[in-house]
């Protein structure tokens, strides 16, 4: 394989490099005299139209091949994932364009776009080496943009529990990746899949599939390995917060979904009693992690006065629906995965937006913040509604969809036999809690009578582009709900 | 043509919420002409429909992947639903006529539940069915915790979360009974078509059945009614009780019923048997409230009561009774609504019993005092009126199913006469002396500044909303036949085959 076919695979991947570098050099040269606001402006344009060209390449040059023997997959659903990546980084820098938290607009957007980098290998990594180096690329820079505004006590401690926690689970997984190779002497996934299938299964197998699981639960914010969540998302800046919540996600989820399918598949374990076991080993571990993390996330979320720690707590409820599609191990579950974690995404980062605006005019996200925010921007208040609702899974939003595609998909594992059922009951029946936590901020927004002591807190309209930003990704939220196939037809053509 | 009902009623949402602020004249007369063209089209709808046949109204593909079809039909019973609903939305609006505060919000509210319901008696897909269902809870919550009165965060949270449950239900059996019919259609038509396997049915059945019927209040899960219906503002307990918890009732018949009918078998009695509870036990708590609200939320407990009994008993005279029973509840307590929230509490601002009892309302409101004992005949199932046409059929058919629970069902109507003619008298021809004071000097009841003056006088708006209400119960109970030639024949639709074949139908 020649370089220069490896290019024209990785052609979108460059492209977001070369526009990080792009951003960063323009700011030095030329844009030093101009204001901070308009340096975001100018920078964040950039982002956008390099995120958008690189869309188009992968939309308009559909390709498709393995490369560097099979490491970096290149396939149509990987696109479509990438595709979907990118609209989570744009949606994720029109929410930051009127961020004032930093000095130095061009490192925030180039530091983002590094980590999109990462997170776009990611995806088409098929080999346990590449999967580690772009977990690291995606984690460091997030890491230094949790950590942002370099002002607030707060936001570097959010910065140092993540980075720890991070580190740690890098650890395992690599403890873990190098016990995979030691029991099947290989690295590629499907390579695994096959020695695993051949042979039975070692006690240190189980152990390795063990320290993957809570390398990646790290990532993921499930149970019992969320704790850096609330805190991380209440002290980074917002939009930090948001492309933490929404970007890495999506790309963790679908990477360790693809881990769990190829290489330790139950399909491909079917060879020997043994090999079952294992299946049966790490989906009992996992269908208790989806448990757990439901349960805990919710009702911790249902005591949490301040806004960013309640989406940090639903973020440990919706890791354990997502890890329902991961357990239902089929391509229909991985599909539902990425739909669910899109949606959840866009939903999210709009969230943070408008926790953005509330913080920044009345300097709070709790109640007092969000007393009469309808009347003072009732297009963001009106945004803000469609994504908690979206996040709750009310109809016609993306996010119901999400959830009857994901659980459906779950149900499906096994032909119908519903070995998942009691999940999918306690998941649903958890939505019903999370229904309550969201309708309270919206009670604070709509409903609450403007506090007299402290009525002058919050004054002045914000701006019309920032409520216009909010409301075109809560257009795009209705869209993908009212017409999901806009996204399941690609992904159900890609299978 | 009847796709239109829906589409009507979100383009008054989306027109509602252009118009600037603060016009509540004009966000009325959108609302007016909204509700209109909704009721018109359903007539429409009505004078092509052909009985018999399942009409398909608009179908196209929606999620192909998935086998989601965005599919909306009609059949007698979706029909006078839509009619009622029509009626409901119309009623509403007239007595909504006062509301002042956000007036256009209100509306657009207003009419998203009332799109929401459209959509769901149109629907044959299940996935779309569900869609529209939940569409309809969310405006709920704003309607009562913003407008309402008493209590009514509490109301409204409620009574949220006791259709969110009830819907969480309803969506794990939408789920599993999607996956175990092959994961490749919604079409309720293919379903009901598709033998479930017998122990799937037997917990699936329950399942879908309560979840639907906990907003058909069925005893005991009824306790969001009464808070929910005294909160709400008049327009809202209007619909909450005239169509919404027709939604219920609705969904148990054309989802659980239809395709899980050995679930049925096996559970009938069960259900017969909370729905007699619901019977009786409404109607001994509305006889003792002391709030005139109250007295009407528990009676509507009662009287859906009557809905869920007509559907188990499983013969078409139950059936069609139950029916007639949803249209009827829905016009009779939209109208008693209307006479407690908007003619009395909002002139009173009392709705206490005792309270009012030294108002003498007969003499100073003789309008709201005849249509409420119109209504009041008509809650008690006076001959005449539908409430009567509909409970006889629900226990004739009650009477060959379970003639034990036919005979308490008796019972429950005797407390019905009981409580309604006790609110009559209480509210309306209290003969309590009126406490001596002096004119001009305040009233007992807080509030009642005009008490030696008289109250205002029943505005326009008002009576026509009454009398479209009486005209319909009237029409509907004289000339039962106007509903019934669309009702009976839909028994006998493919929907209903498996029922047949037990040999039930």
């Amino acid at each position: 394989m020649s370089y220069l076919e490896l290019l024209r695979l990785a052609a979108p991947e460059t492209g977001i490099v070369l526009t990080a570098l792009v951003v960063l050099t323009v700011d030095l040269t030329s844009m030093r005299g101009l204001g901070l606001r308009m340096r975001f402006l100018v920078g964040g344009l950039l982002t956008l139209a390099g995120c958008a060209a690189a869309v188009a390449w992968m939309l308009v040059l559909p390709v498709q091949a393995p490369a560097l023997a099979g490491m970096f997959v290149v396939n149509p659903l990987t696109q479509i994932v990438k595709v979907c990546l990118l609209g989570l980084v744009m949606a994720a820098v029109l929410v930051s364009l009127e961020a004032g938290f930093t000095r130095h607009p061009a490192e925030f957007l180039a530091l983002l776009l590094f980590s999109s980098v990462g997170m776009m290998v990611l995806v088409s990594a098929a080999d346990l080496l590449l999967i580690f180096v772009a977990l690291e690329l995606v984690s460091l820079p997030l890491y230094v943009l949790a950590g942002f505004d370099k002002e607030s006590r707060r936001a570097a401690e959010a910065a140092l529990k993540y980075f720890l926690f991070g580190a740690t689970a890098a650890a395992f997984l690599l403890f873990g990746m190098s016990l995979v190779y030691g029991v099947t002497g290989a690295t590629g996934l499907t390579a695994i899949g096959g020695v695993l299938g051949g042979q039975g299964v070692e006690p240190l197998l189980m152990v390795a599939v063990g320290m993957l699981t809570v390398g990646f639960g790290f990532k993921l914010a499930v149970v019992p390995f969320h704790l850096w969540v609330p805190d991380t998302y209440q002290g980074a800046p917002p939009a930090s917060a948001a492309f933490i919540a929404s970007g890495s996600k999506l790309a963790c989820f679908f990477i360790f979904a693809k881990i769990m399918l190829l290489a330790f598949g139950a399909e491909r374990l079917t060879g020997s009693a043994d090999a079952r076991a294992l299946g049966g080993g790490w989906v009992s571990l996992l269908a208790l992690l989806a448990a757990l993390s439901m349960v805990l996330g919710n009702l911790a979320a249902l005591v949490q006065s301040s806004v960013k720690r309640l989406l940090g707590c639903s973020a440990v409820a919706h890791a354990g629906y997502l890890l329902l599609g991961v357990l239902a191990h089929d391509e229909s579950a991985l599909a539902a995965v990425v739909y669910y974690a899109t949606t959840y995404g866009l939903a999210t980062i709009g969230a943070f937006g408008v926790v953005d605006l509330v913080e920044k005019q009345a300097g709070n996200d709790r109640r007092q913040g969000w007393v009469g925010f309808s009347r003072r921007a009732p297009l963001a208040a009106l945004a803000m509604m469609i994504f908690l609702f979206s996040l709750a899974g009310i109809p016609p939003l993306a996010g119901f969809f999400g959830k009857f595609y994901l659980f459906a998909a779950a149900l499906k594992t096994g032909g119908g036999s519903g070995e998942l059922l009691w999940l999918v009951v306690l998941a649903v029946l958890m939505s019903v809690v999370s229904f309550y936590y969201y309708l309270k901020v919206l009670k604070w927004i709509y409903l609450a009578p403007p506090v007299d002591d402290s009525a002058p807190v919050a004054s002045g309209q914000p701006s019309r582009m920032a409520q216009c930003v909010l409301l075109v990704i809560a257009l795009a939220v209705i869209a993908l709900g009212c017409f999901p196939n806009l996204l399941v037809g690609p992904l159900h053509a890609a299978r | 043509m009847l796709a239109w009902t829906v589409y009507i009623s979100f383009l008054g949402v989306l027109v509602l919420m252009l118009l600037p602020r603060g016009n509540a004249p004009a966000a009325r007369w959108v609302a007016l002409i909204t509700a209109v063209a909704g009721l018109l089209v359903g007539g429409a709808g009505y004078a092509q429909f052909q009985p018999g046949k399942i009409q398909t109204v608009t179908r196209c593909s929606w999620v192909p992947a998935l086998g989601l079809e965005y599919h909306l039909a009609a059949d007698g019973v979706s029909l006078t639903l839509v009619l009622l609903t029509g009626l409901a939305a119309l009623g509403g609006v007239l007595l909504s006529w006062n509301v002042e505060a956000r007036t256009k919000e209100f509306f657009a509210f207003y009419f998203t539940l009332i799109g929401g319901v459209y959509g769901v008696f149109l629907s044959f897909d299940l996935f779309l069915l569900f869609v529209f269902y939940e569409i309809a809870i969310i405006p709920k919550y704003f309607l009562i915790a913003l407008w309402g009165s008493t209590r009514r965060e509490y109301g409204a949270m409620k009574l949220v979360l006791y259709s969110f449950f009830g819907s969480a239900l309803v969506l794990i059996g939408l789920i599993a009974l999607y996956v175990v019919a092959g994961a490749r259609t919604m079409n309720v038509l293919e379903l009901a078509q598709h033998p479930f396997p017998h122990g799937f049915q037997m917990w699936a059945f329950p399942l879908v059945f309560v979840g639907f019927a906990i907003l058909a209040g069925l005893w005991p899960l009824h306790t969001w009614a009464p808070t929910g219906h005294v909160a709400a503002p008049t327009g809202a307990s209007m619909l909450l009780a005239g169509v919404v918890m027709k939604l219920g009732a609705y969904g148990c018949l054309r989802v659980a019923m239809t395709l899980f009918p050995e679930g049925l078998e096996a559970w009938k009695t069960w259900v017969a048997a909370l729905a007699v509870i619901g019977i009786v036990y409404g109607a001994m708590v509305a006889l003792v409230q002391k709030d005139f609200k109250f007295v009407i939320g528990y009676s509507s407990v009662s009287h859906m009561g009557f809905v869920l009994l007509g559907l188990v008993t499983l013969n078409t005279i139950g059936l069609s009774g139950a029916v007639l029973q949803m249209f009827s509840h829905g016009i009779i307590a939209g109208l008693l609504f209307a006479v407690v929230g908007r003619m009395v509490y909002d002139r009173t601002h009392t709705r206490d019993l005792p309270a009012l009892e030294r108002l003498h309302l007969s003499r100073r409101m003789p309008f709201a005092a005849g249509t409420f004992v119109i209504a009041g005949m008509a809650s008690m199932g006076l001959p005449g009126f539908s409430g009567f046409v509909a409970e006889l059929q629900v226990i004739i058919g009650a009477w060959q199913a379970f003639p034990m629970l036919a005979v308490i069902t008796g019972g429950g109507i005797l407390i019905g006469v009981a409580y309604t003619w006790r609110a009559l008298q209480k509210a309306f021809f209290g003969d309590a002396a009126e406490p001596a004071v002096a004119p001009g000097a305040e009233p007992a009841a807080a509030g009642d500044s005009a008490s030696g003056q008289g109250l205002q006088v029943v505005s326009m708006p008002e009576r026509l909303g009454a009398v479209l209400l009486i005209g319909a119960s009237l029409l509907v109970g004289l000339y039962p036949q106007v509903l019934l030639r669309v009702i009976v024949p839909s028994f006998a639709s493919p929907l209903f085959d498996w029922l047949r074949q037990g040999g039930s139908l």
